[in-house]
């Protein structure tokens, strides 16, 4: 265990940026986001940023491949990035559990290239939770703030900030930086994460269980009358799917650039009419029909694929974004049966 | 640096023949650049074809794996790359990755059964794989039996094969239909369903369907009425797909990828399936 005094953490910030890029949560117009950290940038004090902090391994747009097209000929230019080290402060449990997420989708074979070398070369630095929000059920989804996870781990207590290795990924740049740290006791903490866990317990989504979902079947709970009701106000909007840290669906589109073909993939969402159109028709015409799919997909087909580990962390972003307040807790409540009563 | 391509990154096939089979049914040979087949496959697996610019879209390869030079794509005329795809010229590149998708058990579950094949249309493009495969292997399999049916004469896709190879090889029954009475056609009118009902099959056979989901649907139920396990019937799905490979959270059913847990589904699997398809 490591700590450095809180008005001294620019010095660690200083040298972990001394030699790879930093990332931390920052304060902008758009809420808290997370940005590069250079001399003067100071680290936002919200729970949570906007956006998640899926970005940094699976960004909103990226470029795959480019097309030459000459007459009959066509050349494929796959795109070829440099990637660096980077390392990212601040991440909560919350989304340092997304990423495991992730990893089963797209480190899955095949593995999705362009993700497998981001993730490799980011180090993630994740910070317990002080003050945890009213929208927060990470506890439900087996995600323990205490225990934030990540490369390394790091805890507030009073005007200290502890830290410790989790991987060798995190030792490694924990050893780099050693000259802003100093030496400090595990024991320390335990105060905090008991105080963390004290809090979870208060919050109001704290009791939030699954068991009536984990023991309905698929076709049951697919088939159930309740979907309309849920379902009825929904705009159609996309924006759960967007700041969710666990939403992965993804799009490959083309445009002509003038000089070529560039194809490109972006974020999709299960949410927009167009996802699963064909030229012959579509399957899920009505938003009812999208949006079980995506609570379905979270809460019954991911777990079924994925021995049992659900496709949410309990972030709250949803629950915070929605224009219509619908969101994961009320389907839970709504399908789980008397369980949330 | 990536030494590894990425799955998504397609290569290059070059359309070496082009067969007009119907009004809107084209075949369309591929071959890589340096000739010989872009990568191998197994009955009933796909491939995205692209053309850059317009799009990427799943198909059926229709060519026999027993088919050493080529690949084939049966392909009807319905969207923007279908539409583009059918007004190119021999010679052009399109890009193409894969293969996609499980297959039929060709070489597990169908060894030695008697095989009925049941079509509708464009539904042929998958069988005709499965077919090929079988005639090439004619010693590992029983009798095949094709009931094949399409909306008029001219819709029945690679008619002179069907007429000049299937119906005259020995082990091969063809049963063709169409839809409506038509001058020069004195074979079977009529839907295909009620078709399979009139021939009756023995319930021992493996029965392989493809087609619209409306003759699925019906054929499926006539099939049961005739007291044919659903876990002797296979059918072959397609939804709309990206990636290909299980990632970009569009073609499933239920907890199931078309793209890698079918397109080839046996239909006791169906039933315990969502109905979105």
């Amino acid at each position: 265990m490591l700590k450095v005094s809180v008005d001294k953490i620019n010095d660690l910030f200083r040298a972990i940026a001394a030699t790879q890029k930093l990332y931390l949560p920052v304060d902008t117009n758009a809420g808290a986001q997370y940005r590069e950290w250079s001399e003067g940038v100071t680290m936002s004090q919200a729970l949570n940023t906007n956006r998640s902090a899926k970005d940094f391994f699976f960004p909103q747009t990226e470029n795959l491949a480019e097309f030459k097209m000459e007459g009959k000929k066509i050349e494929v230019k796959p795109q070829v990035n440099e990637y660096e080290d980077y390392v990212v402060f601040g991440v909560r449990a919350c989304d340092a559990a997304s990423f495991a997420i992730l990893d089963r989708v797209f480190l899955s074979e095949p593995v999705d290239t362009f993700y497998a070398h981001r993730r490799e070369h980011g180090t993630i630095i994740t910070l317990a939770c002080n003050r945890p929000a009213e929208t927060c059920f990470c506890t439900t989804f087996g995600v323990d703030p205490a225990v934030p996870g990540g490369d390394v781990s790091a805890w507030q207590k009073g005007e200290e900030l502890y830290l410790e290795a989790q991987t060798e990924k995190g030792e490694k740049l924990l050893q780099a930086v050693a000259g802003a740290l100093s030496q400090a006791e595990s024991e320390d903490i335990e105060p905090v994460k008991a105080a963390i866990r004290v809090m979870m317990e208060k919050l109001p989504l704290a009791k939030l269980s699954l068991k009536g979902i984990e023991d309905q079947k698929m076709l049951d709970l697919f088939y159930s009358d309740k979907w309309n009701a849920l379902s009825e106000s929904c705009l159609g909007c996309g924006t759960c799917t967007f700041v969710c840290p666990t939403c992965q669906c993804y799009d490959v589109r083309d445009f002509d650039t003038g000089n070529g073909i560039q194809r490109f993939r972006c974020w999709d969402s299960c949410m927009y009419s167009d996802f699963t159109k064909m030229a012959h028709g579509n399957i899920r015409n009505s938003q009812m029909e999208r949006f079980r799919q995506r609570f379905m997909h979270k809460l019954v087909y991911f777990p079924e694929n994925n021995e049992g580990i659900y496709s949410c962390v309990g972030c709250g972003r949803c629950l915070a974004k929605c224009p219509i307040h619908m969101n994961i807790v009320k389907v839970i409540k709504t399908m789980g049966g008397t369980e949330n009563e | 640096m990536s030494e590894r391509i990425d799955p998504l990154i397609p290569m290059v096939g070059v359309v070496t023949d082009i067969r007009v089979d119907t009004p809107d049914v084209k075949t369309f040979r591929v071959e890589a650049p340096e000739g010989g087949k872009v990568f191998e496959h197994i009955p009933g697996q796909c491939a995205m074809l692209s053309v850059p610019g317009v799009g990427e879209g799943m198909f059926s390869i229709t060519s026999s794996p027993t088919q050493k030079n080529y690949m084939e794509f049966s392909i009807k005329k319905c969207g923007c790359v279908t539409s583009w795809l059918h007004s190119m010229e021999v010679g052009q590149m399109i890009t193409i990755r894969g293969p996609y998708g499980n297959g039929f058990p060709v070489d597990t579950d169908f060894k030695g059964k008697d095989m009925v094949f049941i079509a509708g249309g464009i539904g042929l493009a998958p069988l005709h794989s499965v077919i090929n495969y079988a005639r090439d292997k004619r010693d590992q399999y029983g009798t095949i039996d094709v009931v094949y049916g399409s909306r008029s004469m001219d819709d029945l896709v690679d008619f002179p094969e069907i007429q000049n190879v299937w119906c005259k090889e020995e082990g091969m029954n063809v049963h063709l239909t169409i839809d409506r009475e038509q001058e020069g056609w004195d074979g079977h009118v009529g839907f295909v369903p009620n078709y399979v009902k009139e021939l009756g099959f023995d319930a021992s056979k493996t029965f392989i369907i493809c087609g619209p989901p409306i003759m699925i649907k019906f054929t499926l139920a006539g099939l049961t009425e005739m007291g044919i396990a659903k876990n002797q019937v296979y059918t072959t799905m397609e939804l709309k797909m990206k990636c290909g490979i299980g990632k970009c959270g569009r073609c499933n059913i239920g907890d199931k990828y078309v793209c890698k847990d079918g397109p080839v589904f046996r239909c006791d699997q169906i039933d315990e399936m969502t109905n979105e398809y």
